[in-house]
């Protein structure tokens, strides 16, 4: 069998030996096993013991997410930020040695190296490692996801105020936003971009209290997200998503539709406004005084198609900035 | 073929595992009768290769000590070039344009599909073309 | 277990035809044979070679794969600019749902089961071609016909599918999504699910029935094996979406009400329909790429693969897990089971790793030569590393509801796509092409396209990461200036720009290889698989002859006998009790 051009340039000694089986324990030693065991321990214990130090100290570096406006969002930054720790001692590490094996082993000579194939205790320690770092992943979520999913009752009573939980009924369509306030007789309404600022409905809430959002969908799905709150829910169609926020502090939160919705779904923004117990019920009164009351923002039909012509590649429909929010 | 059998099977059983875990504790249907499915597609073939394998004259292939020499012989037949499954794939095409742009369509299909099953089990029945 | 090695053995080969002996004369003069039957255009439409089916499958999913790039140059050059209005946003909507769609559908399985492994996996186990030859031209029919269908979304009424590659409904209904184009999206989906459904059939018949004399399951090369995993997710994922279309189809246009609310329908069904077939896909689409990387990193390591049942087990675990884990894409819809899918997901990171401790450990202690596609399998282990960390994050479903459908999973899922199809898969056309078309492709320009593949990949995709937790919502047209996105997303289209200035290269090469062959010769990167023991390309039916099978790399035992792997933990206690009760013949 000839070959006419091979790779390898250098041809191979043909002096060698030939190999019988070995007859002592070929468990295939290589370059300090327990040294590299012991870089492995070193990070695993980092893996696991850095997040929960660094909790411990309320240490918690953002990686670019945000902190969290809600006590929730809080809970998920502190869960998010470990787990970002952790990723980053263990992808580091394995990166690290990637790159050290590919700078350390590239070939500088024509010697046949040692054809070891397999090293059992090496490979049930890589195997028992990352079992023990993800049963604690596991854990910390539920833990976190405890708390972010809790919800309060309907009727439940907070024992600061004793008033009872604002609900607020969240209802989006193609393509806007409904908040419903049915304990106080108030409905803000809005649309693509149309609200203050061009960022879309504004919904009002009370700080320091929880809130309870019901969350659905007059058509197709939409995805309720807020950044700050480090929350993202569906809206569905026919089905009512619960969840809780407790706002922190008072602060303008924007908020888009996350689920592609159709023709101007990066245009579904809205905002969460935080306020003061007190503002809050000054902005009820107000509302109902101009008018935005229950029952006067009807939601678009959903037995015909979305108000969109349909376009063919030739036509152009583009809608320049400047007049975002004229449907 | 007793190793293909213990996989299948050792899948299979570890699908029905967790499709029993997720009968009692999920808020939905779709998923148990899915994660079952997939239990009885890996029993099956895996049932019955355990059960077959130790009745079947072994493959040269799971034969550890098995020489070119005894693996010798005619090993199936393998069609050369055939003409059919490219017809059947167009009747298949021709077949899902039907539900799109009309009935007219469904002619083409038919006679394309027709053709290709049976020109397919003639073409079997001969051995194949070389 | 005897050790020697037996001078290669000839075989006669096999006279096609079948049982009933039709065919050219007994001699087996290949030449002769070759010169029957049609030629041209009739010979490519009739041919039943998996190794022509092979090439055809790669050439139609790479044009697909240029074709959806170019649509991804859109879509980030549109993104660079606030307030650009490129493209409208109908258009833009089309073309994020075909570039998504184009890439997995009908480049990325395709490419890897229906290209690569058709080629490769008879030549790994020592077969003369796949199982059901004809079956497998029919897959490849069915696929051309697909993608056609697909393709041509554009240019009906209405434009092509809009809705993302995933289709949710009630978006996909016939009131949301009228138009032919999203029907010809289900049917073109149809067809190419059962072209991945026949090709899963023929891809375990193969190796499990045909397997040459001595090639016990655990000699095949991981390749194989993956693919042989792969068949059988395919055949357990196919299937549902193929029922889950059907259902849409009939919403659509029979009056059904399977997923529309106002029937009584549950929407979310969809969702979990689709990705009860979705998440075993993206395996579907990894595990190949997995195993063309294990078979590349041994041979320019100069070692065998470390941890071979290692292997096995984890992608064996990763298939199973990876059908049970569906509804992490479902978090956020608020109705389903968290702990059960959350616990599952991680889990899948154990075998993962188990996979990448075992490719550093090959490359351990070995002579590494860097070769294009060895440059290849490290970009994509660096890649699919950080992906499958972030991947980890995406676990946990508070760390989901503040990242989902926003660009934090876009890079997530563009890093490990990327990953094994681009980087794994070049790897692997870059290995084998000398064995497919007898020529050597240039390292020089294999190098250059490389590395600015890999600095374009690095530069698209961590910028997106920012923007993702910033807040930028993914599937979106345009974005406020006020946001503060636009620095990252103009850095992101920048790296897209030379990732496909990468591609000229690899085309160059392509074109060059042609024009100006090197000959490469049986064994040019002196692989151990048995396809580096035929010649260059393989003759008609594969081999003339085999080396005997007593490892997983049977060439490499015959070129180079004092080198054999050590003797491993199995092997010697097996040996130590053969030598107990006596040699068995």
């Amino acid at each position: 069998m000839v070959t006419a051009v091979n790779a390898f340039t250098n041809p191979f000694p043909t002096s060698l030996p030939a190999r019988a089986p070995s007859s002592t324990d070929s468990s295939g030693e290589q370059l300090a096993p327990t040294h590299r065991n012991q870089w492995k321990r070193l990070a695993a214990g980092l893996a696991i013991g850095a997040p929960l130090v660094l909790g411990g100290c309320n240490f918690y570096p953002t990686y670019g997410a945000s902190r969290g406006a809600t006590t929730q969002g809080q809970d998920t930054f502190k869960l998010y930020s470990g787990m970002m720790t952790t990723g980053i001692i263990i992808g580091g590490f394995v990166g690290l040695l990637i790159l050290f094996t590919v700078v350390r082993y590239r070939r500088n000579s024509d010697a046949m190296p040692k054809q070891f194939h397999e090293n059992i205790p090496m490979e049930i320690v890589y195997t028992g490692i990352p079992v023990l770092v993800v049963a604690f992943l596991f854990l910390f979520t539920v833990l976190t996801e405890n708390n972010v999913d809790a919800t309060v009752a309907n009727n439940a009573r907070i024992s600061t105020t004793g008033t009872p939980v604002l609900q607020v009924k969240v209802t989006a369509f193609q393509w806007g936003w409904r908040f419903d306030y049915p304990n106080n007789n108030v409905s803000v309404s809005g649309e693509v971009t149309n609200g203050p600022g061009g960022l879309g409905p504004q919904m009002v809430l009370p700080v320091g209290e929880t809130v309870q959002i019901l969350l659905v969908s007059n058509d197709v799905i939409h995805g309720f997200y807020v950044r700050d709150f480090n929350f993202s829910r569906y809206a569905l169609p026919g089905v009512e998503n619960r969840f809780d926020l407790n706002i922190v502090n008072p602060g303008l939160y924007p908020g888009q539709c996350t689920q592609i919705c159709g023709l101007y779904h990066s245009e579904m923004l809205f905002t969460v406004k935080g306020v003061t117990p007190s503002e809050f019920r000054t902005w009820t009164v107000g509302q109902i005084a101009t008018g935005h009351i229950l029952g006067r923002n009807p939601l678009p039909s959903t037995d015909v198609p979305p108000p969109y012509t349909h376009v063919t590649p030739s036509s152009a429909l583009a809608v320049p900035s400047s007049k975002k929010g004229s449907l | 073929m007793r190793i293909n059998g213990l996989i299948l099977s050792v899948i299979g059983i570890f699908f029905g595992i967790i499709a029993i875990f997720y009968w009692f504790t999920a808020y939905e249907e779709a998923g148990f009768l899915m994660l079952l499915g997939s239990a009885v597609l890996g029993l099956l073939p895996g049932g019955y290769y355990l059960w077959w394998s130790s009745r079947m004259r072994p493959l040269e292939g799971d034969l550890p000590e098995a020489t070119m020499a005894e693996g010798a012989g005619v090993i199936d037949a393998f069609p050369g070039s055939s003409i059919w499954p490219f017809l059947l794939g167009m009747a298949a095409l021709f077949a899902a344009l039907t539900f799109i742009f009309g009935l007219w369509l469904a002619p083409i299909a038919a006679a394309l599909g027709l053709s290709a099953v049976v020109g397919g089990v003639m073409e079997s029945r001969r051995g194949g073309t070389v | 277990m005897t050790t020697t090695i037996e001078p290669p053995e000839l075989i006669e080969p096999e006279q096609p035809g079948g049982p009933a002996g039709h065919g050219p004369d007994s001699h087996g003069h290949e030449s002769e044979h070759a010169e029957h039957g049609p030629s041209g255009l009739l010979k490519w439409l009739t041919s039943t070679d998996h190794k022509v089916i092979g090439k055809s499958y790669m050439i139609t999913s790479l044009v697909t794969f240029f074709i959806s790039g170019a649509m991804a140059l859109v879509i980030r050059a549109q993104l660079s600019n606030p307030t650009s209005s490129l493209v409208n946003f109908q258009t833009y909507n089309e073309l994020f749902t075909m570039h998504g769609s184009l890439m997995l559908y009908l480049f990325a399985g395709p490419f890897a089961f229906g290209g690569l492994a058709n080629y490769i996996v008879p030549l790994q186990v020592g077969a003369p071609d796949m199982a059901y030859p004809r079956l497998n031209a029919l897959s490849y029919w069915l696929y051309l016909g697909g993608t056609s269908m697909m393709t041509l979304g554009f240019v009906v009424a209405g434009g092509a599918a809009s809705f993302g590659w995933v289709a949710y409904a009630p978006l996909s209904n016939s009131i949301n999504s009228p138009g032919a184009g999203t029907d010809m999206w289900l049917m073109s989906l149809g067809l190419t699910g059962f072209s991945a459904i026949f090709t899963g059939v023929n891809l375990v018949a193969t190796i499990f029935y045909l397997r040459a004399p001595g090639m016990t399951m655990f000699r095949v090369p991981i390749f194989s094996w993956n693919m042989l995993v792969t068949g059988l997710l395919i055949l357990i994922a196919f299937p549902v979406l193929f029922g889950a279309v059907v259902m849409l189809f009939c919403d659509r246009h029979f009056g059904t009400h399977i997923y529309s609310v106002q029937g009584g329908g549950v929407p979310v069904l969809w969702q979990h329909l689709f990705w009860f077939f979705g998440h075993p896909e993206v395996y579907i689409l990894a595990l190949p790429y997995f195993g063309i990387v294990t078979d590349i990193i041994p041979v320019f390591s100069r070692k065998p693969l470390f941890g071979y049942r290692g292997m096995v087990f984890a992608t064996l675990s990763i298939a199973a897990l990876s059908t049970g884990v569906w509804a992490h894409h479902m978090f956020t819809t608020g109705v389903v089971l968290l702990p059960f899918f959350s616990l599952l997901s991680y889990l899948i990171a154990v075998p993962t790793g188990i996979k990448f401790f075992n490719w550093i450990g090959t490359m351990w202690g070995g002579q590494l030569s860097f070769q294009t596609p060895m440059l290849f399998s490290i970009g994509f282990l660096f890649a699919f590393l950080m992906g499958g960390v972030t991947g980890v994050l995406l676990a946990s479903p508070p760390v989901d509801f503040m990242t989902h459908d926003t660009y934090f999973v876009v890079a997530h899922f563009h890093q490990v796509l990327i990953g094994t199809t681009v980087f794994a898969g070049f790897a692997g056309f870059y290995f084998w092409y000398p064995k497919m078309f007898g020529r050597m492709l240039s390292e020089r320009l294999g190098k250059i396209h490389f590395w600015l593949l890999f600095i374009g990949f690095w530069v698209t995709f961590l910028p997106q990461y920012v923007v993702g937790l910033k807040g930028m919502p993914r599937r979106v047209a345009d974005y406020l200036t006020s946001n503060g996105w636009t620095g990252l997303n103009q850095l992101s289209t920048v790296g897209a720009m030379i990732i496909g200035f990468s591609f000229l290269f690899f085309l160059v090469n392509l074109v060059t290889s042609w024009r100006k062959p090197v000959p490469a010769g049986d064994n040019p990167w002196d692989g151990g698989a048995l396809e580096w023991f035929t010649s260059s390309p393989p003759p008609h039916h594969n081999f003339t002859h085999l080396p005997p099978i007593r490892s997983e790399r049977p060439v490499w035992d015959y070129n180079h006998p004092e080198h054999r792997k050590d003797e491993g933990h199995g092997e010697k206690r097996h040996r130590e009790h053969e030598e107990k009760v006596g040699a068995n013949s």
